[in-house]
Parts: C-alpha cells; sequence; structure tokens
C-alpha cells in the first residue's frame, strides 16, 4: 500500500517569487522521512507540494514532478494534467501545525468528515467501526470514548492534534504528510505523538517538517537538510540522508553546522 | 499597587467618550418618551373615538401584519440571494471580478428608497402582472396566491419583493465579511481530506459563518420592517389581514401608514399613529437585540483556535 514518492527538479513559487528551487529526492515507504532547516527555508512549503496543497495560495504554482510509486507498481504523476488534486489528496494525508479540528463538529463528526465526503455513503455500523478503529490507531479512544458527541475544540491541546491524526488516518491514506505537528504541544503530548508515528509507519509513508532536532533524531530513518543562501534567496535542499549519517558524519558542512547549532 | 496619576489627555478622552456614549442614551429615551407620551391617549381613548372604530388593537393589527409580512418574504427572497452572492464573491469569483462585484452590491444600498419605490411601481409592478395572473389560475388553491390577482401589480409580494433588493445590500455585506474570515486553518484541514471547493465550503464557511449569516439576515429585517416611502409607493393598501399576497387589497405596513395619513391626521388620529409607531420602535429594538446576540455568539462558535 504504501508507495515510495520520487520528487525531480521541484520549484515552488509564490507568484513571481521562488521560494523552494531544484529539489530532487526520494521518499522511502513505510518510513519517517524527516525535513529540518532554519525557518523560512521552504520545507514547509516543500512538504505541501506534495499533497498539492501549495497551490490552494493565490499566486502559488509548481514546477517539476512529484511521482507515487505504488508497491505494485502503478505510477502516477501527481502533477500530470489528467490527476484530480482531490484525489491526490484522499491519497495524501496531512497533519497540520496547528490542531485544527472543525470546531462546530462533535469528535465523532470529527473523525468521520473525510468519510462522508465525495458522497460517499456508508452504513452507521460501519462508520462507527472505522471511527472507533481510527481513534485507537491515534491513541485517541480511550480518552474520548464517552464523550464523542462533544465538540471537537473543547479537547486539550494534545488531544486535538491527535483527533486530527485520527481524521487523516481514517480515509486510508497511503501517505501522511506532518508539518512540524509537535510545535504547539507540551513534551508529554509530544512523546505520545512520536509513539504514534511509530506505529504508524508499518502501514504509511510518513513525511515530518520539524524544528526539533532531536525529535528527527529520535523518530526518522532518514533526514533532510534544507537551507537556504541568504535573506529573499530560494529555498534548496542541501543533502538527504540516513539520519544516523546526518547527525554523526554529514556530507555537508552547512548540514553539520546546523545540527550542532553553530549555524551562522 | 501605586495610585498612577491622572494625566490631563486621559481624563478629556474619557469624558468626552462617556459623554458621547450617554447622548445616545438620553436621544434613544427621549424618542421613547416621546413615543409613549403622544401614545397614551390612543391607549386610554373609547374604541369608537379611534380612527376604523374598532380600537387601538383592531387599528394597529392589520398594520403589524402587513410590516410583518412583507418584511418576511423580503427575507425569505434575499437572504439564499445574499448568501449565493458572498460565496461566488468570497470562494468563487477571481479576485478582480470578486472586488468589482463587492463594490456593486455594496451600491444598491447608497441608492434612495424612493427611487426604489418607483422602480417597483413603474418597472417591477407592471412586469409581475402576467405572473400573478398564471399563479392565481394554476395555484389558486393555494390561500397565498387565492386572486384575485392585481391588474397594477401593486400587491403584497411585489412590495416584499422591492424590500428583498433593498436589504441585500445589508445581508450580503455582512455574510461576505465573515465569509472571508474563515480561518485558512480550517479550510486547509478540509481540503488536505480531499474535500471539493464545495465539500470545503460545506465544511468550514457554512458552520463559520452561520451566525453572521442569522446576524446579517436580522439587520435585513430591522431595515425590511422600518422601511417606509418604497412601500408607501408600491403597495396599494385598501384591505385588513388577509394571506392572499397577490391582490390589490392588502393591509399597509405601520411605517408607510404612517407617512401616508400623518399629514391629513389630526387628534387621536395622530396619536393612534404615535402609537403605532410605538409599536413598530418596540419590533425593531426586538429585532436588532435578537441580532446583536447572534452575532455575539460567534466569539464561542469559532472553537479552539
Amino acid at each position: 500500500m504504501a508507495p515510495r514518492i520520487d520528487v525531480t527538479d521541484l520549484d515552488l513559487y509564490y507568484g513571481s517569487f521562488l521560494a523552494v528551487q531544484g529539489v530532487t529526492l526520494s521518499i522511502e515507504p513505510r518510513s519517517i522521512t524527516a525535513l529540518i532547516g532554519p525557518s523560512g527555508c521552504g520545507k514547509s512549503t516543500f512538504l505541501r507540494a506534495l499533497n498539492r496543497l501549495h497551490e490552494v495560495v493565490p499566486g502559488a504554482r509548481v514546477e517539476g514532478k512529484v511521482v507515487l510509486e505504488g508497491s505494485s507498481g502503478q505510477v502516477v504523476d501527481l502533477y500530470g494534467s489528467d490527476v484530480d488534486p482531490v484525489d491526490v489528496r484522499r491519497r495524501i494525508g496531512m497533519v497540520f501545525q496547528r490542531p485544527n479540528p472543525f470546531p462546530t463538529m462533535s469528535v465523532y463528526d470529527n473523525v468521520a468528515a473525510g468519510l462522508r465526503l465525495n458522497g460517499a455513503r456508508m452504513n452507521r455500523s460501519a462508520l462507527d467501526d472505522l471511527v472507533e478503529r481510527s481513534l485507537r490507531a491515534a491513541n485517541l479512544w480511550t480518552e474520548v470514548k464517552d464523550r464523542l458527541d462533544r465538540p471537537g475544540g473543547g479537547l486539550s491541546g494534545g488531544q486535538q492534534q491527535r483527533l486530527c491524526i485520527a481524521r487523516a488516518i481514517a480515509v486510508e491514506p497511503e501517505v501522511l504528510l506532518m508539518d512540524e505537528p509537535c510545535s504547539a504541544l507540551d513534551p508529554i503530548s509530544t512523546l505520545a505523538i512520536e509513539d504514534l508515528m511509530t506505529e504508524l509507519k508499518e502501514h504509511f509513508t510518513i513525511v515530518i517538517v520539524t524544528h526539533n532536532m532531536q525529535q528527527a533524531a529520535r523518530v526518522s530513518e532518514s533526514t533532510g537538510f534544507f537551507n537556504l543562501a541568504g535573506p529573499g534567496r530560494p529555498g534548496h535542499l542541501v543533502e538527504i540522508n540516513p539520519t544516523g549519517k546526518i547527525f554523526s558524519n554529514p556530507d555537508n558542512r552547512a548540514t553539520e553546522d546546523y545540527v550542532s547549532g553553530r549555524f551562522g | 499597587m501605586a495610585r498612577v496619576p491622572r494625566r490631563p489627555g486621559d481624563r478629556v478622552f474619557a469624558g468626552t467618550a462617556t459623554g458621547a456614549g450617554i447622548l445616545i442614551l438620553v436621544v434613544l429615551a427621549g424618542v421613547a418618551v416621546f413615543l409613549v407620551t403622544e401614545a397614551w391617549p390612543a391607549f386610554t381613548a373609547p374604541p369608537a373615538a379611534l380612527p376604523g372604530g374598532t380600537g387601538l388593537a383592531g387599528y394597529v393589527a392589520p398594520l403589524i401584519f402587513g410590516t410583518l409580512v412583507a418584511a418576511v418574504i423580503a427575507l425569505v427572497v434575499a437572504t439564499p440571494l445574499a448568501v449565493g452572492i458572498a460565496l461566488f464573491i468570497t470562494h468563487y469569483a477571481p479576485r478582480r471580478l470578486a472586488a468589482a462585484l463587492g463594490s456593486v452590491v455594496d451600491l444598491l444600498a447608497a441608492i434612495p428608497s424612493v427611487v426604489y419605490g418607483f422602480w417597483g411601481i413603474a418597472a417591477l409592478a407592471p412586469s409581475l402582472v402576467p405572473a400573478y395572473r398564471w399563479a392565481e389560475k394554476h395555484l389558486g388553491v393555494i390561500p397565498l396566491f387565492a386572486g384575485p390577482a392585481s391588474t397594477t401589480g401593486r400587491t403584497m409580494l411585489t412590495a416584499g419583493l422591492v424590500l428583498a433588493v433593498m436589504i441585500l445590500p445589508i445581508i450580503s455585506a455582512i455574510t461576505r465579511e465573515v465569509f472571508s474570515q474563515v480561518p485558512a486553518l480550517h479550510r486547509e484541514a478540509a481540503l488536505a481530506l480531499g474535500a471539493t471547493r464545495w465539500e470545503t465550503i460545506r465544511l468550514t464557511v457554512l458552520p463559520y459563518g452561520r451566525s453572521g449569516i442569522i446576524g446579517g439576515a436580522m439587520l435585513g429585517l430591522g431595515r425590511a420592517l422600518g422601511e417606509t416611502l418604497a412601500i408607501a409607493i408600491v403597495l396599494s393598501t385598501s384591505g385588513g389581514i388577509t394571506l392572499d399576497l397577490i391582490s390589490s387589497s392588502n393591509p399597509s405596513t405601520i411605517a408607510a401608514n404612517i407617512a401616508l395619513q400623518f399629514p391629513e391626521s389630526s387628534g387621536l388620529a395622530v396619536n393612534a399613529l404615535i402609537a403605532s409607531g410605538l409599536v413598530l420602535f418596540v419590533l425593531t429594538l426586538g429585532v436588532n437585540a435578537l441580532a446583536r446576540r447572534v452575532v455575539g455568539r460567534r466569539a464561542d462558535l469559532s472553537g479552539a483556535t
């Protein structure tokens, strides 16, 4: 199920501003790939290009190739002219930096929201099962099972973020993108999410953007380092390597400076 | 805590601000006191002495009914239209077209109501006559279209439609404002789940904007209740309470009735008119208070973010 992602020569623009330039990398299936780098280096923008969310910003556009290669060998060019971005986003789920459950919806409806889209009809018991399975997978079930009908906005920040993860995995995507999912959370909630990611990588291809280098070192198999040459210049991928190598013996001097805190 | 010395600038500003705030209350109270004292004789007068000879309740009831019917027609027609316009401008139209369209809709609010009145009687009413005839013939079983169909088109339905156009900009301006404030975070949550554009609107924009729609509709209702000139020009008033929307005999509305009758009234008839004005005052105040409460609830609805 979990596909491999091949990115070739990706340029990302906001209007005429080139935000990210020339990214080429491969993301392995059933593993966690972490993207690190200073603020403004374009790692979040790059992440949002992987599920075609970048282009919903007015004026934003993409050049280059992103190819999804399933385990059975079928290949999809995400930016192909016959590809519907809605389908791409169904296959590639996303969790955002700030927890964003739908505030007017109950816990249950939040998880079921994606399942009810695109005219899908499910009978109640099948839906109940899927909601429970998703909440269990997100390690949230025991905490919310008695208040499924309460607003999702009433949960704590860490619970809300796990609710968003449950919502994202309920539609059974193949890839899960996480944009600094723990930056608004306390260390205990962060640990809960990290444990969850380790479980989820059995089934998904996970890409996580993080500012927390310990987190990248803890959870990921590969780490990509993004940097930018200066203010107003485009961000670019400096190197991507197995996480152990990035943190002990990186190919690039800039990477070593960044991960050891000698940056700038 | 140490006492902070009060600076003269602060004192002057606080004084003028408080004064302005109090002034508004004084004016409002003054209007209320005037209405009550001037209406009082009509409350205490014997029923036969008032116009119509059926007492104050008998005099005001058809007017309240007419006011409410015209306003409700306006609301039912204008609200969905305004929501559609607001959605189109905020989420569908290309940005340049959206700005142009927005200002055109706002411009509708700048047209004086007398112009709406003339448009209603000279253009809209005659062009609706065939439709009324058709409605009488085919939908006549429904009490709303019982007929006889008006030959001039100056019916309750026409008046309501004119009002609808007049309150359209108010409702669409407020809903547009609320719709455009839907946090990107919510929108992207829906998009990232694989929602289409309409599903994104249904999941995020409409729930978020619901109280804005209600609040805008209430403010529009307030305007429709008080509208005078357009109704006075368009509506043919000769009847009492009736559900029939397409005939020439309609109850008047409170505001239009005051405008039409006041110059020719004297004595108790004036007091009766002012009493009807008091009823309108209370009605509009109530609607506005309700609108404020609904719009105020928005803060709770926006949830955790």
